[in-house]
């Protein structure tokens, strides 16, 4: 199946087939989600109106993390079967990881002043999410500090592997330190701890991130794939 | 093997000192204040020392070429890694942890806050030298592979250097530093297991 899609073309047919279902995906059920949370869901009893930050502040967190193990994934399946389309991948999935980390440390950053009454705290989720953004932005940077494309790609791969060790520290930092961010309440052993009005919206804010992350990542594949295409043919170009 | 002419080392720690005694100039020389901020103060001068001669450990092969008789060496590559790093620290970290007790006077610490700063230094340092060998291995034939090195593995320096100076300051305010000392004992080796594995493979993708 790896093989199966490791040519080039045959991806560039099935991310066109697939881009317009994911689009409509991401589109509805960011608009559905967006009016249920900011219309629909309840104020919480403590925090009032602004718990509807949640709803794009947990969902960017996850996406982080998603794309993260989704970065090191291709990675992994660059080095193991010198994958094109995985490399492909790979690339474009940094800055979408990146931004998506970036909004979750933003809008959190945002929900605290009114909670905490603080912008900003050295506590263990907030460093580690912290040390991902870095993670991502080492990860770009190493990736086009060659001259010889593929060493970049590997170098960066390689990189992005051994930073895979963040991604269950930021999960269970919570748990493993006494800090002003709250424990998980969604994804836990006895059931979500959080009212169906609220998980609902929050779910399809999930659902909504998670396509516009696939919807993203295959405009941006089909361009890196074209910009090779034009490469190599401005090199078959200045050979002749 | 990897031990050079001493200068590295000198330099090393020449830059260690240096730094931390900017810190007085610059905070201000209340004894207070610089007993507060005096491990933190040594833990990042020790970070950033580590960093400066990083970028060496493996450029040296690369450049005339005898990193690929390393690689194609019978024994595996994953120990001559080790080896490295051994004598990286022993060139340049343990060169910190001798001048160390000199800043700790400079900075105003007391006795036995400063017995837990070796601990935690002797644990840590070698640490560095491993997460960093990753690092110095990724970056061979890179352009500008000083200021990426340090983009790439300061973030991966970050769990070093937050159990380092809580320990120590554990320690300043009359708490056990116990737990933060097992932390950067399971963290050294965790990372001696680990990352002679991860640099092997970097090394051997960057001479292919």
């Amino acid at each position: 199946m790896i093989n199966y899609f490791a040519n080039p073309t045959r991806f560039l047919k099935i991310a066109k087939g697939l881009q317009p279902i994911v689009a409509l995906i991401a589109v509805g059920s960011i608009l559905t989600g967006l009016y249920y949370s900011l219309i629909q869901s309840p104020p919480d009893y403590q925090q009032s109106e602004t718990v509807r930050m949640m709803y794009v502040h947990v969902p960017a967190a996850w996406m982080a993390m998603f794309c993260y193990v989704a970065l090191a994934g291709f990675s992994s399946v660059l080095l193991i079967w010198r994958h094109i389309v995985a490399d492909i991948l790979a690339k474009s999935t940094a800055p979408i990881g990146a931004c998506f980390t970036f909004l979750a440390l933003a809008t959190g950053s945002l929900w605290g002043k009114p909670m905490w009454g603080t912008w900003w705290v050295w506590d263990a989720r907030l460093t580690s999410v912290l040390i991902l953004f870095l993670l991502y932005l080492g990860y770009m940077v190493l990736y086009n500090a060659f001259d010889d494309r593929s060493r970049g790609a590997r170098a960066a791969a390689i990189l992005s592997i051994v930073g895979v060790i963040n991604v269950p520290i930021i999960k269970f930092s919570v748990d493993w330190w006494n800090t002003l961010h709250q424990p998980a309440s969604v994804i836990k052993m006895d059931g979500p701890a959080i009212h169906s009005s609220m998980l609902t919206p929050l779910i399809l804010m999930a659902v909504g991130y998670t396509s516009l992350f696939i919807w993203i990542l295959l405009i941006r594949a089909r361009a890196e794939l074209n910009l090779q295409k034009v490469h190599a043919l401005k090199i078959r170009l200045a050979k002749v | 093997m990897a031990f050079r002419n001493g200068t590295d080392s000198w330099v090393v720690v020449m830059f260690f000192m240096i730094v931390v005694i900017l810190f007085p100039l610059g905070v201000g020389p209340e004894p207070d204040i610089l007993n507060k901020i005096s491990s933190g103060v040594i833990w990042v001068a020790a970070l950033l020392s580590a960093m400066l001669s990083m970028d060496r450990l493996f450029h040296v092969d690369y450049d005339d070429g005898s990193l690929e008789l390393l690689v194609l060496h019978p024994q595996p590559l994953e120990f001559i890694v080790l080896a490295k790093v051994l004598a990286h620290w022993l060139t340049t970290g343990l060169p910190l942890i001798i001048v160390s007790p000199l800043l700790a006077i400079f900075l105003n610490m007391d006795i036995s806050s400063y017995f837990v700063l070796i601990i935690t230094l002797f644990l840590g340092t070698p640490t560095l030298s491993l997460i960093g060998s990753i690092g110095a291995a990724l970056i061979l034939g890179a352009r500008r592979s000083g200021a990426l090195l340090s983009l790439i593995i300061l973030p991966l320096f970050i769990p070093v250097l937050i159990f380092g100076v809580s320990a120590v300051e554990a320690s300043i305010l009359g708490v056990s530093s116990k737990p933060q000392l097992l932390i950067l004992g399971g963290l050294f080796l965790l990372s001696s297991a680990l990352c002679p594995i991860a640099s092997a493979a970097s090394l051997r993708q960057a001479i292919e």
